[in-house]
């Protein structure tokens, strides 16, 4: 009996409908990206590079048994007994995982495997940078040399020796009517130029405040922090260079470390021009307005001291007047989604009374599925700059 | 692999062919190839070479490189069930894990050629496969790709609704047409109808209580056929791919059906015959860790190739050494056991096999037990009785896994609707699932669909119109 080889190089089906599924996937994310954007495991990953997000719509409906609700047939290694508990629901447990007798359709929901990546380009299809162009004036250029062109002379260190040989090849075709390679000539050879780019370096830097008094939770927290990560990415993708500095307020204001930021223990009550000074004060000792593109973001509940409303207004319309563009994020409480809060809340006095309000933008986040829509908010297309 | 390790594989192959035969197995002639990973998974993943493209395959296609790629798992072969057979090996794998692997595929050709279950398979399945790709391509191609792929999306929801009886063939064709309310009886009250006559003509209400009209006739568990032939906004491909996909899925039934009894046998035979090969030491402890490997108990779920080699060693031990009450009751004579397994490889599928042979020892050396979900919380292992067990594996065995959906009514509402019943046999439909399987029934009926079930001790209808769902 003989055995069989093909050359089976060329066979690329698998590969092929294993794309039209990624596609599919593709596909699904979009339209979920308001939930994915807030998805713990993205924005806890700590740098991870790909994630596996539950996908439904990629699942292969037929008509099958409710699994939780019927019994299975498992096997021990020989010391099982009645009582034990083999597995927790959810947990990777449980009937369907392998080719079991029946074959019964088990826990199949398609967890998607994804790279952060390509989350985020999803997500910044939509999104730009407002403001950006004549910020860009006071970049600082750098120069590069870049090889592109190709010359007929040149120095012999920077011969094209593939080109050359192509030259040659087309002579000796027109000439023997055969196109081989034959003794090289003058006019074949090429040479490799450079040329010199010159590259803006464009810097960037976000001033992260948050509102840390008593009354904001693990929740809010958490949408600030989800926000940020966004932010901090898209910003990466259009400049160069990114800083990111961390403000921390309740009555008083001081900066801290990244680690600080998300973490540290909420108390007391809320000033919030506080923090507009000291961002005001960083901006003026270490961010030159005419080299930096400046992105300072407030996260808050909105419980201002009321005496404090006049001077946070005052300092808000002088961080926009330095700045690209100034946001303002109000959390509101998890449970209570939808409500809304009387005048005495930040957002509505800044709605109000700030003098320069094409740079600002103000959003209310209740649920998790907000943030997406408030980063469109920030970063969405705009018709025209000032 | 060089010409030498080609040369050695095909002796090989020759001395495990002849002893396989030697043996008593019976097996199609077999066209071995050696290939790479990327298309073993391929194969494995399409069930058949050169089948259709659709995402799902791609998705299984990339769930098992990423297992073999992790090193979690390997597929060794895969075999078609066709005359010749077809059996791709793993390219590296080494001389005595293709020894095995060989023997293992011989058993599977022999199961495939003599099991009764599979005597009406297309035995050119292959070539049929192929030229259903073809037709589908060219489809795509005149209707696009994303209309193809969204059919066939919800065909495939179905795929498993198909009378999977291969005994009992129903006259089909024009048995199952929409009856006419026709008049043309005879019977012995012909001559009372005709004094009807006149009087039928104007009151359409008699006639509907004299002939209450059924269509179908009696519930209809083949889904695909029905739709296929019946629904109401079907075009002439979209009917063709139904076809094709009608006969795959009968193509595959069989194998669904002995999955078990499959790889107990092939794994039965691999280690039968490699232990009458001339092995070194180092090569048997090789072919020992493979082999402990394939017929090991996996925690939580049930092995196919453990059960079945289990079962298949326990009734040639049975069937040689008869009990004194075996030998009076039954007349049962010693020495009979290899006899006895063919016989079973020929007669029985999955079902009978655990139900005639599986027995309160091997359920208790095998350790099985019954687990639910308590408290939405823990799965417990809640009973371990053996014929509890038994018939625990014979349910959830039967209609190959799945519940058995049947059309009670294609005329429903006398609007053309769709009603469909799950035969309710004590264990509950996923409701989300159906919902969205009714979805795709609606994309292929055209009209609003129905489908009773029961749910905590209730009947419930569930109806689609294809924008809402609602049930009552």
């Amino acid at each position: 009996m003989l055995v069989h080889r093909h050359d089976w190089s060329l066979q690329r089906k698998g590969y092929l409908d294993q794309e039209r599924h990624r596609e599919r996937v593709r596909e699904a994310i979009r339209k979920n990206l308001g939930s994915i954007v807030a998805n713990e495991s993205i924005i806890l990953s700590d740098g991870k590079k790909t994630i596996r997000i539950p996908i439904r719509s990629l699942e292969e409906y037929k008509f099958r048994y409710d699994y939780r609700k019927k019994k299975h047939v498992g096997q021990g290694a020989g010391d099982s007994r009645v009582g034990d508990v083999i597995g927790r629901e959810g947990e990777g447990v449980g009937p369907g995982r392998g080719p079991g007798a029946g074959d019964q359709p088990g826990v199949d929901y398609y967890e998607a495997e994804v790279e952060i990546d390509e989350i985020a380009k999803l997500i910044f299809e939509d999104l730009e940078l407002p403001y950006l162009e004549e910020k860009s004036k006071h970049a600082v250029h750098s120069r590069q040399l870049r090889f592109g062109e190709v010359r007929k002379t040149g120095i012999l260190p920077h011969l094209d020796k593939r080109r050359t040989l192509l030259e040659n090849m087309k002579r000796m075709a027109k000439e023997t009517g055969r196109a081989q390679i034959g003794p090289l000539h003058k006019e074949d050879l090429r040479f490799k130029s450079w040329d010199e780019e010159i590259r803006y370096e464009t810097n960037a830097v976000v001033i992260a405040m948050m509102d840390v008094s008593g009354s904001m939770g693990e929740f809010k927290k958490y949408i600030a922090r989800s926000f940020y990560f966004w932010m901090v990415r898209f910003l990466r993708t259009k400049y160069d260079n990114v800083k990111v500095v961390f403000i921390t307020h309740h009555t008083e204001a001081k900066e801290v470390t990244e680690e600080q930021f998300f973490t540290q223990g909420e108390s007391g009550g809320t000033v919030v021009s506080s923090a507009y000074r000291l961002a005001l004060e960083i901006i003026h000792q270490r961010f030159n307005p005419r080299d930096w593109n400046i992105y300072p973001f407030h996260f808050s509940d909105g419980d201002n001291y009321y005496s404090d409303n006049d001077e946070a207004v005052r300092l808000a319309d002088e961080l926009i007047a330095t700045c690209n563009l100034f946001g303002y994020g109000e959390i509101g409480e998890e449970e209570y989604a939808g409500y809304r809060r009387s005048g005495g809340a930040l957002l509505s006095i800044f709605t109000e009374r700030l003098k320069n309000k094409d740079r600002f933008v103000g959003v209310r986040i209740d649920r998790k599925e907000d943030v997406y829509p408030a980063l469109k908010a920030f970063f969405g297309r705009r018709g025209e700059t000032v | 692999m060089s010409d030498a390790e080609i040369k050695a594989l095909e002796k090989a192959i020759e001395e495990i062919w002849d002893k396989a035969c030697e043996l008593g197995l019976d097996p199609f002639p077999i066209h071995f190839e050696i290939v790479p990973a990327t298309v073993i998974y391929e194969i494995g993943s399409y069930a058949l070479p050169g089948r259709y493209s659709h995402w799902s395959f791609g998705k299984a296609y990339h769930k098992m490189k990423l297992m073999y790629d992790l090193g979690l798992s390997k597929l060794y072969e895969v075999v078609i069930n066709a005359n010749p057979a077809y059996a791709f090996l793993l390219e590296g794998n080494s001389l005595i894990q293709n020894k095995m692997i060989i023997a293992h595929v011989i058993a599977h050709v022999d199961f495939f050629k003599n099991n009764i279950y599979f005597s009406k398979t297309n035995r050119r399945m292959v070539d049929e496969a192929v030229t259903h790709a073809e037709r589908i391509r060219e489809y795509e191609f005149k209707y696009g790709r994303k209309t193809v792929e969204e059919f066939l999306d919800a065909v495939l929801s179905i795929q498993e609704h198909i009378n999977p009886d291969l005994f009992i063939r129903e006259e089909r064709a024009e048995a199952v047409e929409r009856p006419k309310p026709s008049p043309s009886k005879s019977g012995k009250y012909d001559d009372l109808f005709a004094l009807d006559e006149p009087k039928r003509e104007t009151s359409t209400k008699t006639d509907v209580e004299e002939a209450p009209r059924r269509f179908p006739p009696k519930p209809e568990k083949d889904l695909v056929r029905f739709i296929m032939t019946h629904s109401p906004v079907l075009e002439p491909w979209q009917r063709d791919i139904m076809a094709m996909i009608h006969e795959e899925m009968e193509y595959f039934v069989p194998q669904l059906q002995t999955k078990i009894m499959n790889e107990g046998w092939a794994s039965y035979w691999h280690t039968r015959i490699l232990r009458e090969l001339d092995l070194t030491d180092e090569e048997f402890v090789e072919f020992a860790t493979l082999h402990a490997n394939v017929v090991s108990p996996r925690k939580g779920s049930l092995n196919p190739y453990y059960v079945g080699f289990k079962i298949f060693e326990d009734i040639e031990r049975r069937w040689d050494n008869p009990t004194p009450e075996e030998i009076e009751k039954f007349g049962r004579q010693p020495g009979k056991g290899r006899e006895k397994i063919f016989e079973v490889r020929q007669l029985e599928n999955d079902i009978s096999f655990i139900r005639n042979y599986l027995t309160q020892q091997l359920v208790e050396d095998l350790d099985l037990y019954i687990f639910e979900l308590r408290d939405e919380e823990e799965w417990v292992i809640t009973d371990k009785t053996w014929e509890r067990i038994r018939d625990q594996m014979v349910a959830d065995m039967t209609n190959f896994g799945f519940p058995v959906i049947e059309v009670l009514d294609g005329d429903y509402n006398g609007n053309r609707e769709l009603y469909l019943r799950h035969r309710y046999e004590g264990i509950e439909l996923d409701i989300e699932y159906a919902k969205k399987t009714l979805e795709y029934v609606y994309k292929l009926w055209g009209r609003d669909v129905h489908l009773e079930t029961v749910v905590d001790g209730e009947t419930l209808v569930l109806h689609y119109d294809g924008e809402e769902h609602w049930e009552d």
